[in-house]
């Protein structure tokens, strides 16, 4: 079995009791990316001088007899929508040409002290906007399955980093669907934590209240490892919750019979008929284990959606009113006076997406318009949140397909953005209520992985994760990834 | 002459005068080399989060108790959004529609009479940076414009009155109660000049006699107390001419050019910015709890109109002086600290009120920025009072006090300045005036007494001021057979 066939959590004990190298580890991942990043463009930049004195470090402490902790040692993937000190963050935005943050975001603190080897920065939609990584200034990106087709998005350079065997775990961020749709299209587990779990503190903001940092992983419970890495209250970010630090990896084994599962009817019955089957077939191996499944109705999901296009483009409109040419950036030089500066510099450094959302959100923050839009969307939030928490005092976790269909064609959506806003409809609900959810890969359909997706209470992953595990075990999705090693 | 009469309701921006900023740990201290109190948050780097600082909440809560307002239990900040290159994020982090103090009042004087002067609302925001530019003092026409945000981020308070103000003194005179709070308050040090304080007035007129509002002008960039009552005149008159010839008030805003005394028209309300206001969702709602504000109250200093009524009872000041000495907090402080060594309440606010002031004026300094430190004003006051100096003398020990620091004692000594009681060398003085002086004596002989006034002044000039007035009175008129 090659190294990159093994888990976060298996190289990390080869590592550990000296079978592997930290710097061998690195090396395969770096290798397999140089092989494969030409054609699936998931990385913006290798950061391969910096991994490797990374890993030098970590052989350095098992030579010197130190003991490691956790996923030390391990390689890992970065959003280019995350900050590290002193490397380019683009956004995969023209605007942010050239931009290179003073400071570390505070994932990256954790995972710096954790020395885990950052093999380089991933492609992204522009400005997270997107569901297909298409948006992206700097090329698309390839879904190593079918690499006609799109990875998903906005973290698809996260998500083929994964699936294609590049790095054993990566970051994304979740606004929308982000980290799921792709984890979905890809065939790896994706997670988007509770709002609040993980620090923004250093994540470029799309939109501040439902953002959130998440990992990508082969398997639930190398999510769970690095859960516990980049987990935890940070003074730098009022959103972030305080509560007590626990271990996401602990309860993973517990049994789950008599689990009680609910299938929100306004999600499942948007299918069309023989992925529905797909579907149906997951359910019935996974009932032959003693978990109930029941539909269940979640009116305001309906709303989720048209609500979701109100309140994010809103945020994002004035989260994205920094890039102005002033301090950082791409900054048009012709221009004579200060508003054409600001003009020109954000009309030739923002993608047509981006735009479309900024002209959005000014627009439902308007005055005389603001109550009928963003306070009217605020409100429809709350009871979309009312509804989850009605359905988690019956139920422990939600279940739906990840995503409508599996990864479409490169160019299929990108010319009708409210067919690609579709693609986000079972994961977008999930942000509005601030729940944690995941997606893990349930079949193969027409030669695409489809995913399944479960949604838990705020602050319940420990209890997500566990049922993640083990629906992981029963369904067994086992694909020989030989072929992406020899491409 | 139809008479009319003018509705004026002030916004006062008061820079706060916390350690730190309102959301990163950066100094807020004015005046240093610019972009050194910098940090990616108040910068606005990509991926920043505003995190609060709690004293800002805590000087809110203050003035709202001293300005007779409720403070919400509930608050929210919200980002004004508008594009300037001062203006790191594209907005401004602001209050909107919860702000933390409402519906308050101060009470003003103006010549006697008083009036009361309600408050709005007073809300906490962050300050943007400055531009400084070059080849000219505007954006428009400057070859080059620089960025510093050293002020980015600094905590204000916007105190918003109501349309109480009916004359630009009163403004005046709401203004300086507004600043002589802030001071003894310790959140704000009130000063105009460097912009701590800062003011914008809405302008109207109507009929006397008339309830509702005439269409308003905001007028913008009132530097001073001189400025702001300029303005307000200027803006009345402007408004009364423009009726007065069967014309209409536009609402707008117009920039106040201290240079020219003029105003002009800066933008119309159809130009005004849609600020597109929305709860910053970066920071979560700040509860303040009622044991909180009580924990606040009893924090309070002892305010002016306490402090007055205090000074009249306990040290039989008048009105008039009472009110003086308290219409700043460093000057009532400096008084009670002067008292600490020498028990003449009278004596010292004499001083305070006369040379003092005449000298903190001159220099433009605060009573407590000068080498004068209660300790020595004491110490003046002791030696005069003994009778070691003169009255005369005193006024110019006071001088050098201020300009060396050093204790009147050290001072007389140094300078031999200690008045002459030595009733020998003083004759002689008086027997050289006297021969010097036929004329004038010769008219006290012949009845004309009050000459002898100018005798006085002859032997004290003859002294250089040291000799003991009363003491040459004296001998003057013994010396002189007179009683
Ligand atoms: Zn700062």
């Amino acid at each position: 079995m090659s190294i990159l066939n093994l888990s976060a959590l298996n190289l990390s004990k080869k590592i550990k009791n000296k079978e592997l190298s930290s710097t061998e580890i690195t090396k395969a991942f770096l290798a397999q990316t140089h092989k494969t990043n030409a054609e699936l463009n998931s990385f913006l930049i290798i950061t391969e001088k910096e991994a490797l004195a990374t890993a030098a470090k970590v052989d350095a402490k098992v030579a010197a007899g130190q003991t490691l902790e956790g996923l030390e040692g391990v390689p890992i993937a970065i959003k280019d929508n995350i900050c590290i000190q002193d490397l380019p963050c683009t956004c995969s935005s023209r605007i942010l040409e050239g931009f290179k943050p003073p400071y570390n975001a505070t994932v990256i603190e954790k995972i710096k002290a954790l020395n885990m080897p950052i093999i380089g920065k991933t492609n992204m939609d522009e400005f997270a906007m997107g569901s297909s990584t298409e948006t992206s200034a700097f090329g698309i990106t390839r879904n190593p399955w079918n690499t006609n087709c799109v990875p998903g998005g906005s973290s698809g350079g996260s998500a083929v980093a994964v699936s294609s065997l590049q790095a054993p775990l990566s970051l994304g961020s979740d606004t929308g669907g982000s980290i799921r749709q792709p984890a979905s299209f890809c065939g790896v587990v994706g997670l988007k934590p509770t709002y609040g779990r993980v620090s923004r503190y250093g994540l470029i903001a799309f939109a501040s209240s439902l953002d959130q940092i998440g990992p990508f992983s082969q398997t639930v419970e190398d999510s769970a490892h690095l859960l516990n890495v980049i987990c935890g209250h940070d003074k730098k970010d009022s959103t972030s919750q305080n509560i007590a630090a626990e271990d996401f990896t602990a309860n993973l084994q517990n049994p789950i019979n008599g689990l009680k599962v609910g299938i929100p009817e306004e999600l499942y019955n948007t299918l069309s008929g023989d992925i529905k089957e797909e579907y149906e077939k997951v359910i019935k191996k996974l009932s032959g284990e003693g978990v109930i499944f029941e539909t269940i109705k979640l009116p305001s999901l309906d709303y989720a959606l048209a609500t979701y296009y109100i309140i994010a483009p809103a945020e994002a409109s004035s989260n994205l009113s920094r890039y102005d040419g002033v301090r950082f950036g791409h900054r048009n030089k012709e221009a004579k006076s200060l508003i054409e500066m600001m003009t020109k510099s954000r009309s030739e450094g923002f993608g047509a997406e981006v735009k479309r959302r900024i002209l959005i959100g000014s627009y439902v923050l308007s005055s005389g318009y603001y109550d009928a839009y963003y306070k009217k969307a605020q409100q429809v939030r709350t009871l979309i949140k009312e509804d989850f928490n009605k359905a988690f005092s019956t139920y422990d976790v939600i279940f739906s397909p990840t995503t409508p269909t599996p990864a479409f064609k490169i160019g299929e959506k990108s010319s009708n953005p409210l067919e690609m806003y579709l693609s986000d409809i079972m994961t977008i609900p999930v942000n509005m209520a601030g729940l944690p959810g995941i997606s893990i890969p349930s079949s193969i359909y027409n030669g695409l992985p489809l995913g399944i997706q479960l949604v838990s209470n705020v602050l319940t992953e420990s209890k997500l994760l566990n049922i993640a595990n083990i629906f992981e075990k029963v369904i067994n999705f086992n694909v020989n990834k030989n072929a992406f090693i020899n491409t | 002459m139809t008479s009319w009469e003018a509705v004026i309701g002030l916004e006062i921006h008061a820079q706060l005068t916390t350690n730190t900023k309102t959301f990163c740990n950066c100094s807020a201290e004015f005046g240093a080399t610019a972009n050194t109190h910098i940090c990616p948050v108040c910068t606005g780097m990509p991926g920043v989060l505003p995190v609060l600082n709690k004293n800002v909440v805590e000087y809110a809560i203050k003035l709202g108790l001293a300005t007779n307002c409720s403070i919400s239990g509930h608050n929210e900040f919200a980002r004004k959004n508008y594009f300037y290159p001062d203006l790191p994020k594209g907005y401004q982090i602001s209050q909107f529609d919860k702000p933390i103090c409402l519906k308050g009042h101060m009470d003003v004087v103006v010549e006697g009479k008083e009036s009361k002067i309600g408050i709005t609302r007073i809300h906490m925001e962050e300050d943007a940076g400055k531009l400084v530019h070059q080849g000219s003092d505007n954006i428009k026409g400057a070859t080059h414009s620089f960025v510093d945000l050293n002020r980015s981020s600094v905590p204000l308070l916007e105190i918003v009155s109501e349309p109480d103000i009916r004359n630009a003194k009163e403004a005046v005179a709401y203004m300086e109660k507004v600043k002589q709070i802030l001071q003894y308050l310790e959140i704000c040090d009130g000063n105009m000049e460097e912009g701590s304080m800062r003011c914008d007035a809405n302008v109207s007129i109507r009929k006397k006699g008339e309830t509702s509002l005439g269409t308003k002008a905001e007028v913008k960039n009132l530097n001073s107390f001189k400025s702001v009552e300029k303005a307000i005149n200027l803006e009345i008159e402007r408004q009364i001419d423009i009726l007065e010839e069967g014309g209409t008030i536009i609402q707008e805003t117009r920039h106040y050019n201290e240079a020219t005394n003029s105003t002009k028209s800066l933008r119309s309300k159809e130009e005004a910015h849609d600020y597109r206001y929305f709860p910053d969702p970066d920071l979560v709602p700040i509860v303040i709890s009622s044991e909180w504000v009580e924990e606040v109250r009893k924090s309070l200093p002892e305010l002016p109109e306490a402090r007055r009524n205090r000074y009249m009872a306990d040290y039989a000041l008048n009105e008039y002086d009472a009110l003086y000495i308290t219409s700043e907090k460093s000057l009532a402080d400096f008084f009670e600290n002067t008292l600490k060594f020498i028990n003449k309440p009278k004596d010292i606010v004499n001083w305070l009120m006369s040379d003092v002031a005449a000298y903190i004026k001159s220099k433009q300094l605060s009573v407590n920025a000068t080498k004068l430190t209660p300790e020595l004003l004491a110490g003046m006051i002791s030696l005069l009072s003994a009778g070691s100096i003169s009255g005369k003398i005193a006024k110019d020990v006071i001088l050098e006090i201020f300009e060396t620091g050093k204790n009147a004692q050290q001072i007389v000594s140094e300078k031999g300045l200690a008045q002459v009681s030595d009733e020998g060398a003083i004759k002689q003085a008086i027997e050289q005036v006297l021969q010097e002086n036929h004329e004038s004596v010769e008219s006290i002989k012949n009845g004309k007494v009050q000459a002898i006034g100018f005798l006085v002044g002859q032997v004290m000039k003859k002294t250089g001021g040291k000799a003991n007035p009363g003491l040459a009175n004296k001998l003057l008129k013994e010396l002189l057979g007179i009683s």
